[in-house]
């Protein structure tokens, strides 16, 4: 689905090197040492980040020179992920339109979503009167109706309490498992890997390895993941 | 294509740079070409160099220096009115040269309150006029900057470095060598540089109490170039000399000025555990009073003088103050048509270079800029026909920089905390700007556009060059009133011309904040 052909990220004296594919519907967990370059790699996926060099493939394209919001996938970073100064509503909405002009059908679908992350009642709500597990599935509810292939998720709920960062994976997983959605977490908890992970993308020493079957891994980890592990 | 994805706004950006780039290289070469091959400057030029460094030292000098204890008296205490004091401290700013001008003569002038009490007490008066008046003044105007910005040094100290001092029981003179002097050692010099600009490109105050051939500014000395002598190549060395002196000290400026800060100095009043000894305590409280005497005399004086004027006003005065409005808002618009798009490409980008570009403004006479636009439409049109435009021009290259220095800095967190998920949303152009900038930025465009209304409001400058019956601004007017010493009315004048720059700039200032929130 999106083929990453010999990808290099270079950064001031740092470098990151993947050459793999990933496929359509699948989790994928990306683990790996402190400044490693999980973030990076998600980055440079979303566009953020210019290749030095190599392609990106989605689907036989070469998106390699798009622009971030033409790409075919879309990101929760780890803060900043709600316009403090638009309501709820509008925060969803500019999933559906980046000029805030709803149609009705578009309302009726940006009420939905917001249903089925159980925050019906806070659409006129700004993002500052909301807790901070609020804050998380008021962006979820914007990754539903942007229906996007490939969701990124940055440690996007490192921030919150361990009960309710599994409640927040589990919606996650669920609106993947619904939308048909493949899904690239960045974590540091071995965990996560094993609540929601098909498959584990290691990154370390300037390259992220191919990925792996998680549970086979985490099972019987090579030395380098053994010893990131403890 | 190592492109930048937040580069935002960069043509509507390098074209309001150009264009004001342009604007001041127009006009300086319109002025070079009228300069004569013979022209030179003569001794009493030399003697406007002189004088204009030495006054700008001393008054930057000397306003520095004085708000040192004041803002630290205000740091250490807690009293009623403390912030609508420092509220006050921003008046200055926005406050038209010439009222103030008014205010320090009601209080230092020849029969000011002052000298009446001296002469009272038998003692010889002291002359408001001349080098100590130019520096009396500037020191009115950059004192309670100074303060404001100092006082902002004081706040960015950690608590915790209170609450170690508190434990070590530092004694107030250990506790300003350990804590207070190295932030006053970044902060100073780039007020002292702030303030020495400012004081550098001075016309008003030089125009009402300098003059003759010891109290002569530079710019002073290019309006009675330009004015009575018509001496063109004259006028353009002096402006070139100018250009040079006020951009290289304002270019080393920027990178010394300690960005501006909406309410700087108003929030976070933390407790302090030193000082509370009885000597301390007093020394802090004469300290405050005479501060704030210092600030609100003269500006007393006004408002007294000017009640009392106010029946005794010619109807031109009303006139005038609709002609300044109209210039003040005309500024405010074309302010904001440039200072946005430049501060967006400014912010976008990753060194902070180009913010020079708006200190050009600081630095281009604004007497320059009049001239050179006076020799560029003179063979076209009746440049008096164009006075109010170009008044209003020059009022934008000058509020420029301090609008860029207001709206960058909040727009570069603007694009760091946000930048990366508008670009995720597809938000580029002017949904950027509807969706994230003109919100976030509310209160800092607000602050500026009044900023910009009341400098333009009171602006005494290129409009004195272009003076016709016809068109005269608010300033303008009272100047004239009070050439022909008909103080009383120009007091009423003084008092109008107040209510209106501080009106505009409370308008657009609030409106800014108004039903902010987050």
């Amino acid at each position: 689905m999106l083929k990453l052909d010999d990808m290099l990220i270079v950064q001031d004296d740092f470098e990151l090197r993947a050459d793999f594919t990933l496929e359509a519907g699948r989790k994928y967990a990306v683990i790996g040492p402190s400044g490693a370059g999980k973030s990076t790699l998600l980055s440079a996926l979303c566009g953020f980040i210019p290749l030095a060099s190599g392609r990106m493939i989605w689907e036989g394209r070469d998106i390699t020179n798009l622009a971030p919001g033409a790409r075919p996938m879309t990101m929760l970073f780890q803060d900043n992920n709600l316009f403090p100064h638009l309501n709820v509503m509008q925060n969803v909405g500019l999933g559906l339109r980046p000029d805030l002009r709803l149609r009705q059908a578009e309302r009726a679908q940006v009420e939905d979503a917001l249903g089925r992350v159980n925050l019906a009642q806070y659409a006129q709500t700004k993002p500052g009167n909301l807790s901070g597990g609020q804050q998380s599935r008021v962006a979820l509810a914007r990754v539903l109706v942007q229906a996007r292939p490939l969701v990124l998720l940055d440690e996007p709920f490192a921030a919150l309490g361990p009960a309710l960062r599994n409640e927040m994976l589990d919606l996650v997983q669920d609106m993947v498992t619904q939308t048909g959605a493949a899904m690239v977490m960045v974590t540091h908890a071995p965990d996560d890997v094993r609540r929601i992970a098909d498959e584990v993308i290691f990154v370390e020493g300037g390259h992220a390895h191919a990925p792996r079957a998680a549970a086979a891994l985490m099972e019987d980890p090579p030395p380098e993941l053994r010893a990131y592990l403890g | 294509m190592a492109q930048s994805a937040l580069a935002i706004s960069r043509k509507t950006g390098t074209g309001a740079a150009l264009l004001v780039a342009a604007l001041i290289a127009l006009a300086l070469g319109a002025v070079i070409s009228r300069a004569q091959g013979g022209a030179q400057l003569g001794p009493s030029d030399f003697a406007a160099v002189r004088f204009t460094v030495l006054q700008a030292a001393c008054s930057s000098l000397l306003s520095v220096l004085l708000a040192v204890p004041v803002a630290r008296a205000l740091a250490r205490r807690r009293f009623a009115g403390r912030a609508a004091l420092v509220t006050l401290l921003g008046a200055p700013f926005i406050l038209p040269a010439i009222v103030a001008v008014l205010g320090l003569l009601t209080v230092f002038g020849r029969n000011g309150w002052v000298n009446t009490g001296l002469e009272a007490l038998g003692v010889p008066g002291v002359s408001i006029y001349g080098f100590h008046g130019v520096v009396l003044a500037h020191v009115f105007f950059n004192m309670p900057l100074a303060t404001r910005l100092l006082l902002q040094g004081w706040h960015q100290i950690p608590s915790e470095r209170f609450r170690l001092c508190a434990q070590l029981c530092l004694t107030p003179r250990a506790m300003f060598r350990a804590v207070e002097l190295p932030m006053l050692r970044q902060i100073v010099p780039g007020a002292l540089a702030l303030v020495f600009v400012i004081c550098l490109t001075s016309f008003a105050v030089a125009l009402t109490l300098g003059g003759g051939p010891r109290a002569t500014t530079i710019e002073l000395a290019i309006f009675q170039a330009f004015r009575f002598d018509f001496d063109l190549g004259r006028a353009a060395l002096l402006s070139v000399v100018q250009l040079v002196m006020a951009g290289s000290t304002a270019l080393l400026a920027l990178w010394l000025v300690p960005s501006l800060q909406i309410g700087g100095g108003l929030d976070r009043m933390m407790p302090r555990w030193d000082a509370r000894g009885g000597l301390q305590r007093a020394g802090d409280a004469a300290v405050i009073m005479l501060g704030a005497a210092f600030l609100l005399v003269p500006l007393g004086a006004v408002v007294w003088r000017g009640v009392l004027g106010l029946p005794q006003m010619p109807p031109e005065v009303y006139r005038a103050a609709g002609t300044s409005v109209m210039v003040a808002v005309g500024s405010i618009v074309v302010l904001l048509m440039l200072a946005l798009p430049m501060a967006g490409w400014i912010a976008g980008r990753k060194g902070g270079s180009m913010e020079t570009v708006g200190l050009l403004g600081l630095s281009a006479s604004p007497l320059m800029i009049g001239t050179g636009w006076f020799i560029v439409i003179n063979p076209y049109a009746d440049p008096f026909a164009f006075a109010l435009v170009v008044t209003m021009a020059v009022n934008v290259m000058m509020a420029l920089p301090f609008a860029l220095r207001i709206l960058v800095p909040p727009m570069r967190d603007a694009l760091g905390q946000y930048g990366r998920l508008s670009v995720m949303l597809g938000l580029t152009g002017w949904r950027l700007w509807r969706v994230l900038l003109l919100p976030r930025l509310r209160a800092q465009i607000g602050f500026a556009a009044g900023l910009t209304g009341a400098l333009s409001m009171g602006d005494l400058g290129v409009i004195a060059l272009f003076a016709d019956p016809d068109r005269v601004t608010l300033p303008l007017q009272m100047e004239r009133l009070m050439g022909a010493y008909r103080m009383d009315a120009a007091a009423g004048a003084a008092l109008v011309l107040l209510a209106l720059s501080l009106g505009i700039f409370w308008i657009c200032d609030k409106g800014g904040r108004w039903r902010a929130e987050a």
